[in-house]
Order: structure tokens, then C-alpha cells, then sequence
């Protein structure tokens, strides 16, 4: 297969030069240096390198760059707009769902999708799209929080 | 053991024969960092004194003073009123990086958004032994404190002298100093202009007391969160510099394994691509990553292996393998407990290896400037990472700056500086930069493991609940924990170092999570034996009111002496570990077809002094709870002759969303305490409670983390 030339990345269509097995997770982080995605595993079974292609999360880690190359790519650098950030982003900080804060791009951008097909998710509905995304930290049931915060479902906000 | 070897013991995991001190940050270096303003330095002694009341500073009379040559941590108000505080603990997600902001912005009066924290850069930051241990809150942020306090009454005393009046009159509000009728004010940097003060925190300076505390106490949200929450912060794994080349090593086919011959030819004939061999190491740089990683498969190599023990034969051979004891001087006598005793109980409990996995694995990003190296990568120990290069490259450590960017997590599992050294010596051969970051294969097989282990438990106990005889051995997992807190007549406790088949170190709580499990679990079978409530049967061998307290916070919000859930089964556990106690009650279901346990609720109290930060102490023991159910239901590192056999994410479980039980942490704030760290302690009930439980869903005794892995389930 030719090289991927070029890719539409938060909205931008951007000029790269791979081959197009590469996956697009290094694709992203070498060519681009765009390091917000970030690299847990290699074999689709942390999350932390989720991706949004046409809306549908993706583990950018095993999806070879070919496959994105005529879609929409989301990143988590897509995410905020004109300085305001995602709600997602807001309600992370609000209900301090990280630790270390490695696996949070991967989380925002899977529960993102979520939001993105289903506005107000039961909490077995969140669990069950995040149960793919790692967090070592054990930040969970805030992570959980924070997606029934954003989308306006939240009972209470966790001390 | 007496309380000085206690101390010794906690650390045998954590210190890889780092120096206690180091003198490198000394005055020469200080004074070449600070240009103006106003400084106040902590002593190291400080830092390292065994008790608070043993701090020492030097008498802090105005006017410049000796520097001391041991520097531990300064606080700079610079001529621009920035107030900068200069540390060499790294941030790993504990959020010492927002606590030390908190303590500071406390002492000074001013808000957390005035307070810069520089942490772990060897060139601008005084040494300092690592960050474990839950040292931080206790140790380092007092001392920070003290520093804090005494600028704020330097700077006030600064401000009186301009206006002639007592500095008594001036106070600090909003960062501004303010007259006695806030007809006058000056900015922080309006006092520190002109100025090159440099104090030692004087011995006798006054710090706010923990009730009084305004910023501190509170849930201040993390100091830099919208950088993690955009994507924005750069990680070691994220560092690029001008023209950086990535580097992979070539890894033996097991550990211990010598190499019998390689050859690299057809790697090397790849365009950009440079091959470092030196005795058993080899390693590649290219270009790019892709390029690396096919240079790296295309060396031929034949590894020469020994024979290993594997899982099967492990536990025998820690104990064959016991080389030496440790422990106190038996207290009363375990012949006269076990004569008194109605009843006697003598069983074995083991604990597996298992991995601490950071999301972000190891990585460093390596640079050669003439004969100066820096390094920026993500460990736990940056000066421990320094010594390790000096000594690889035989340089002196003023050669060398190693930087740590806020990393990925660490859990005890990043106090080594393999990686920094690898991409260190494939730096010097290519003459550029190199970054290398380890597959999640490579921090399986080649980082280290917490400690399995076998502990032996002999006890005898009256009918009336009274425990008459306590002997308990253990061997290999550590001799964190070990001791007791319940009120025991006759003891005997012993920790037998042996030889380790994998590469040990720390983890998160060390061996006090083993010795939790194997202490509370015998307890519940001793309970049981006599057919006592296990809370009641504890509470009647504990004096100590902070571990009583936490057992019953625990018990009364988990509703223990309410009905039982149909269906579940109920199990608790408690403790105490570095400064703090903990008691942690859990509920599990356990299918009855394919024994599949789920933790369905769990209740934890915790007490560690004063609370720093409300929100983040939650976080950090909600964290260690899921953490724990890793360790505690299915982590459990399989190998044989040297191999690792489950070393990829596919293979080896993590607690996941659907693993979390319902979770409520009740926190006792002792304001009248000092406070204690708590990244660790929080994760050492979680086993012992569910095994516990377990027993009372199911009548079935699991002595053996993981627990799903026992037959008997």
C-alpha cells in the first residue's frame, strides 16, 4: 500500500509521510507531536491511547494509520475550544478523577464517544463502555462521576 | 525489634544502597542559584531527624548567616515576588505537588496560585534520599512549613523597616502587606526588591496549628489538573529534543541469561541505524521508532540461560532458601502463651509476586552536552538515578542532572535507573539524543516485582477471646508491618530474608499488605475457633484507642452489627503502618457455580493525624482499595526458568471499572496530630477483609493472594 500523506486531525488536515501499517497512535506522537495520546500497552487493552475516527473510539496503538486516513480524527488536543474547555475536561478536574493523569486522555476521549451516542448514560452503561480503559491510579468511581457530571446525571459530587 | 530496627526494616526494599546523605547541593551551588531576594533554607538534618522534635535549625537572627552545607529544601521570594519552593520529591499522582503548594501558601498568607513547586531536578533542587516511604507529609512538608513561616516573618519585619513602624502592625492579606489601618500596602514584590537575604529556618519559628489552617485542610484542586485533563503535560514518554534519535535494547531470552554470540550485521547495514554492544548489552538507535524496533529484530543473538525455579516449587524454596532472621527480642514467652492457651492455631499464608505496572512505563530521554549528561526520566529516586549513572560511566555526579518531569505512577516500582542508564550509553555512542521507553513486555520481564513470600502463624487463645501466644514467621515478603498493634502478651515475630527467584523491590505499603493478610486472617480463624465476633475478639486484644477508633468507624458504617445481606458474605480486617491505622470491612458474592468472587462493597476508615487535603486523601485511599483488589482476587506473576510467562496486559489482570465495588471511605481528622503520609497504608485491609469474607459466604479458608487463584473457590 502507498504511504498515507495525508490525515484530518481535530478538524485540520495535516501533511505526514508513513507507511500505512504504522499505527496511527505513533503516527500521532512521532510524526505529529501531538503527545496528548499516550501509549499503555500496544494490544488495545488499556485505553490509554484512545482516539476518536469518525466518532468511534479507536485504540490508536492497533489501528493502522490507513484505516483513519480518509476520517475524522479526534484527539484529546481537539477537545477544548477557543480556551473553554470540554465538559468532560471540566467535570474531571471538578470531581479530581485522576491521579498521575496518564490514562486521562484515554478516559475523556472513551467517555466522550459515550456521550457522543448516548447523552445520558445509566451508570452499568459507563461502566461497561469504560471497562476497556485502565486506570492504575484506581480513580474509577470518580471517573464515573465525572461522566454523570458532564452529562448532567451526577446525584452528588464525591469529596 | 526495637523501633530504630523497625525503621532500618521498612527501608530494606526501598534503599539500593543509596547514601543516607549527600552534600552535593552545598553552598557553592546554592548561592549559584539564588540572585536576590529572600531565601530560607531547611537543613538536611532536618529532613532526616527520626522525630520532629529532634529538628535542629540554626539560630535565625536577621542578616545573612552560615549557609549550612547540607541543604534539604529552600524557599525563594524572588525580587518579582514569585515564591518558589525548591524540593527533590517528584510528583507520581499523589498530589504532593498540591499539598506542599497548600503548606506552603499556608505559612505565607498568600494563595495557592503565588507558590511555584520545583521538584526532583538534581541541578536546582537539594538532594534528597527519594520519594517512598509516605515521607512527604510528614517529613518534608513540617519542615516546609517552619521555611514558609519564616520568610512570611522576615518579609513582614522587611515591611515594618520601610514604614518605620512595629512589625507586630503589619499583617499579610491577599499577598499584599498591609498597614495596621490597610492604609498602606506593598506586594510581595515590592519587599523582596533589593534584597539578598538568606536565613536557616530558626529552631523555635512557630507554625499554624492544624485547626487554625485556612488553605491547608481543605480540598484544593490539583495545582496543574487542566495540563493532565487537555493532554498538555509532557511525561518523560512525551520529551523530544533536537535531533533525537529513539533507541530499543535487545533484551536476553531470560533473566540471568549470558550472551553467547550476536550478530548485528544486517542491522547495521540500515540506513541511520547505529548498534551499541558492549558485553552483554545491546541496543540500536534509528531515526525513528519503526526503524529501532526492525534493527533491534533483525540482531541475531543466542542467550545462554540457567535453570530457574518456577511458581510451582516457589514457596518450598523461599523457605529452603531462608538465610537469616530479623526480628525482636520475643516479647514474654510463646511456651508460657501456648500453655495458657485453650485453644491453638498454627497455619501458613502466602502472597504471590506481582507487578506494580505504571501505566506509564519506564522511559528517559538522554543527552550528552561535551562531558555533561542530562537525563530526563521517571523515577522515584532522581538522586538514586544519579549515582547509578556516575558510577555506569565512571563520571562525577556534578557531570550529571537527571530531571523528572511528573510521571505516570510508580508505586514503589520506579526506583531504579536502568532505562536512564541505557538510553545514557546509547546517547554517548550515537552522539545524539536518545529516547527509549520500554514496551509494557519490557517492564513485565525486566523492571522488578513486590516480594512473594510464605509467613508461618502459631497462636494460642483463651476462651474468653484473650490471645495467649503470638510466633509469626515471615519469609522473603518483608518485614514492613509485621509487628502488632493488638495487645499480645507473648510474641515472637521474625522476618527470614531468603533468595528470590525474580527481581524484588518496593511497593506501594511493601510487605505490610502480606503481613495484614496473614495477621487478619488468622485473627478471623481465631475468632471463629472460639466462636467470637471478629470485631468484638479484636477489640478485646487492642489498648490502642487510634486503632480502636478505626475498627469501630469502620464496623458502625458498614452496619456490622446490623443484619447481613442475604446472599453475602462479610469479612474486616484492621491495622497500622507508617504513622497511620486503618480498618477496612468488605461484602462479597461469590457465584456458586464458577466460584467467581465480586467485591460488592467496601467501607475503610483511615486515620493519619491531620488531614492536608480532604479530597485528594479520599482519592488516594479510594485508589489503594482498587488497587488492592488487583492483589488481593487475581494478580500473579506465572514464570518459569527465568521467563516471565504472563508479562502483557492481555494476560496479566488489572482491577478494571466493573472489578469496583461500592466504596465509602470514612476519614478521621485528629487535628491535635501531626500528620502522617497515606499513599500506602490505605491498601493493606482490602485482602485480609475480602478473604474474611469470603470464608463467611462460602465456609471456605483462603490462605494464598490472589485469592481467586485457590482451588478452593
Amino acid at each position: 500500500m502507498p504511504n498515507v500523506t495525508t490525515l484530518n486531525v481535530n478538524g485540520k488536515k495535516v501533511r505526514v509521510d508513513v507507511d500505512s501499517q504504522m499505527p496511527l497512535l505513533y503516527v500521532l506522537r512521532d510524526h505529529l507531536n501531538m503527545t496528548g495520546t499516550k501509549y499503555g500497552c500496544g494490544e488495545a487493552k488499556c485505553g490509554a491511547c484512545t482516539v476518536l475516527v469518525d466518532g468511534q473510539p479507536m485504540r490508536s496503538c492497533v489501528t493502522p494509520v490507513s484505516r483513519a486516513s480518509d476520517k475524522q480524527i479526534t484527539t484529546i488536543e481537539g477537545l477544548e475550544r477557543d480556551g473553554k474547555l470540554h465538559p468532560l475536561q471540566e467535570a474531571f478536574l471538578k470531581a479530581d478523577a485522576l491521579q498521575c493523569g496518564y490514562c486521562t486522555s484515554g478516559m475523556i476521549m472513551s467517555a466522550s464517544a459515550l456521550l457522543n451516542k448516548n447523552a445520558k448514560p445509566s451508570r452499568d452503561e459507563i461502566v461497561k463502555h469504560m471497562d476497556g480503559n485502565i486506570c492504575r491510579c484506581g480513580t474509577y468511581a470518580r471517573i464515573v462521576n465525572a461522566i454523570e457530571m458532564a452529562a448532567g446525571t451526577a446525584k452528588e459530587v464525591a469529596e | 525489634m526495637n523501633e530504630h530496627d523497625l525503621e532500618l526494616e521498612q527501608e530494606r526494599y526501598e534503599l539500593f544502597a543509596a547514601p543516607l546523605y549527600n552534600f552535593n547541593f552545598n553552598r557553592r551551588q546554592f548561592l549559584k542559584a539564588f540572585s536576590g531576594g529572600i531565601a530560607l533554607i531547611v537543613p538536611m538534618s532536618n529532613l532526616v531527624a527520626r522525630t520532629l522534635q529532634q529538628d535542629q535549625g540554626e539560630s535565625g537572627r536577621r542578616g545573612n548567616e552560615r549557609i549550612p552545607d547540607d541543604i534539604g529544601a529552600w524557599i525563594h521570594i524572588d525580587e518579582n515576588g514569585t515564591v518558589s519552593v525548591f524540593t527533590g520529591k517528584v510528583e507520581i499522582g499523589q498530589n504532593i505537588r498540591t499539598s506542599l503548594t497548600q503548606a506552603v501558601a499556608e505559612e505565607l498568607h498568600v494563595p495557592v496560585d503565588t507558590v511555584r513547586v520545583v521538584m526532583a531536578d538534581t541541578d536546582l533542587t537539594p538532594f534528597d534520599m527519594g520519594t517512598f516511604g509516605s515521607l512527604t507529609t510528614p517529613r518534608m512538608a513540617p519542615q516546609l512549613r517552619k521555611a514558609a513561616a519564616a520568610a512570611r516573618e522576615t518579609l513582614i519585619t522587611l515591611a515594618a523597616e520601610q514604614w518605620k513602624v512595629e512589625p507586630a502592625s503589619v499583617r499579610i492579606v491577599n499577598a499584599r502587606f498591609v498597614n495596621h489601618d490597610a492604609s498602606k500596602s506593598l506586594t510581595l514584590a515590592e519587599v523582596a526588591k533589593g534584597q539578598k537575604l538568606v536565613k536557616t529556618i530558626p529552631p523555635d519559628v512557630a507554625t499554624t496549628p492544624a485547626k487554625d489552617w485556612t488553605i491547608a485542610g481543605t480540598s484544593v484542586p490539583k495545582v496543574d489538573g487542566r495540563d493532565f485533563v487537555t493532554g498538555k503535560h509532557q511525561y518523560t514518554t512525551d520529551l523530544r529534543r533536537d535531533g533525537m534519535v529513539y533507541g530499543r535494547i535487545v533484551r536476553p531470552s531470560a533473566l540471568e541469561a549470558k550472551l553467547v554470540s550476536s550478530d548485528a550485521k544486517a542491522a547495521e547495514a540500515m540506513p541511520g541505524v547505529k548498534v551499541v554492544q558492549d558485553g552483554d548489552f545491546i541496543g540500536v538507535t534509528a531515526p525513528d521508532r519503526e526503524t529501532a524496533l526492525r534493527a533491534e529484530r533483525a540482531i541475531a543473538v543466542h542467550w545462554q540461560a540457567p535453570g530457574q525455579p518456577g511458581n510451582e516449587e516457589l514457596f518450598d524454596y523461599l523457605k529452603k532458601n531462608a538465610v537469616a532472621s530479623r526480628g525482636s527480642r520475643p516479647i514474654g514467652s510463646i511456651v508460657n502463651g501456648m500453655a495458657a492457651a485453650q485453644k491453638k492455631l498454627s497455619q501458613t499464608y502466602t502472597v504471590a509476586y506481582i507487578a506494580h505496572a505504571p501505566l506509564e512505563p519506564r522511559a528517559a530521554v538522554a543527552e550528552w552536552n561535551d562531558d555533561k549528561l542530562t537525563v530526563w526520566t521517571g523515577t522515584q529516586r532522581p538522586f538514586g538515578v544519579r549515582s547509578d549513572l556516575a558510577e555506569a560511566f565512571h563520571i562525577p555526579e556534578e557531570k550529571i542532572r537527571v530531571i523528572v518531569p511528573d510521571t505516570g505512577s510508580g508505586y514503589g516500582g520506579k526506583h531504579t535507573g536502568e532505562c536512564a542508564v541505557e538510553a545514557a550509553r546509547l546517547a554517548r555512542a550515537t552522539g545524539k539524543p536518545v529516547k527509549l521507553v520500554w514496551s509494557r513486555e519490557e517492564e513485565f520481564n525486566w523492571a522488578y516485582f513486590r516480594p512473594a513470600g510464605v509467613i508461618e502463624v502459631n497462636s494460642g487463645v483463651r476462651n474468653d477471646g484473650t490471645v495467649t501466644a503470638w510466633e509469626f514467621h515471615n519469609y522473603n515478603s518483608g518485614g514492613s508491618g509485621i509487628q502488632v498493634k493488638y495487645d499480645f502478651l507473648n510474641q515472637d515475630i521474625q522476618f527470614h530474608n531468603s533468595k528470590s527467584p525474580l527481581r524484588q523491590g518496593s511497593y506501594r505499603g511493601l510487605a505490610a499488605t502480606a503481613n495484614h493478610f496473614a495477621r487478619e486472617v488468622h485473627m478471623d480463624e481465631l475468632a471463629q475457633l472460639i466462636q467470637m465476633d471478629p470485631v468484638a475478639f479484636r477489640l478485646k486484644n487492642i489498648k490502642d484507642e487510634r486503632l480502636k477508633a478505626v475498627l469501630e468507624a469502620a464496623a458502625n458504617k458498614f452496619g456490622w452489627s446490623g443484619k447481613k445481606t442475604e446472599g453475602r458474605g462479610r469479612g474486616i480486617a484492621c491495622g497500622f503502618e507508617k504513622g497511620s491505622y486503618i480498618a477496612t470491612a468488605a461484602e462479597v458474592s461469590v457465584d456458586a457455580k464458577t466460584g467467581r468472587v465480586k467485591i460488592e462493597r467496601v467501607v475503610e476508615s483511615f486515620e493519619c493525624g491531620a488531614i492536608v487535603n480532604p479530597r485528594h486523601l479520599n482519592n488516594q485511599v479510594e485508589g489503594a482499595i482498587v488497587q488492592a483488589i488487583g492483589g488481593a482476587l487475581f494478580e500473579n506473576i506465572q514464570f518459569k526458568n527465568g521467563q516471565i510467562l504472563n508479562g502483557k496486559f492481555s494476560k496479566y489482570r488489572l482491577p478494571r471499572f466493573s472489578d469496583m465495588p461500592v466504596i465509602e471511605v470514612v476519614l478521621l481528622d485528629r487535628k491535635d496530630l501531626p500528620s502522617a503520609g497515606a499513599g500506602e497504608t490505605p491498601i493493606v485491609g482490602l485482602a485480609p477483609a475480602v478473604a474474611n469474607a469470603i470464608f463467611d459466604a462460602t465456609g471456605k479458608r483462603i490462605r494464598s493472594m490472589p485469592l481467586s487463584a485457590s482451588s478452593a473457590v
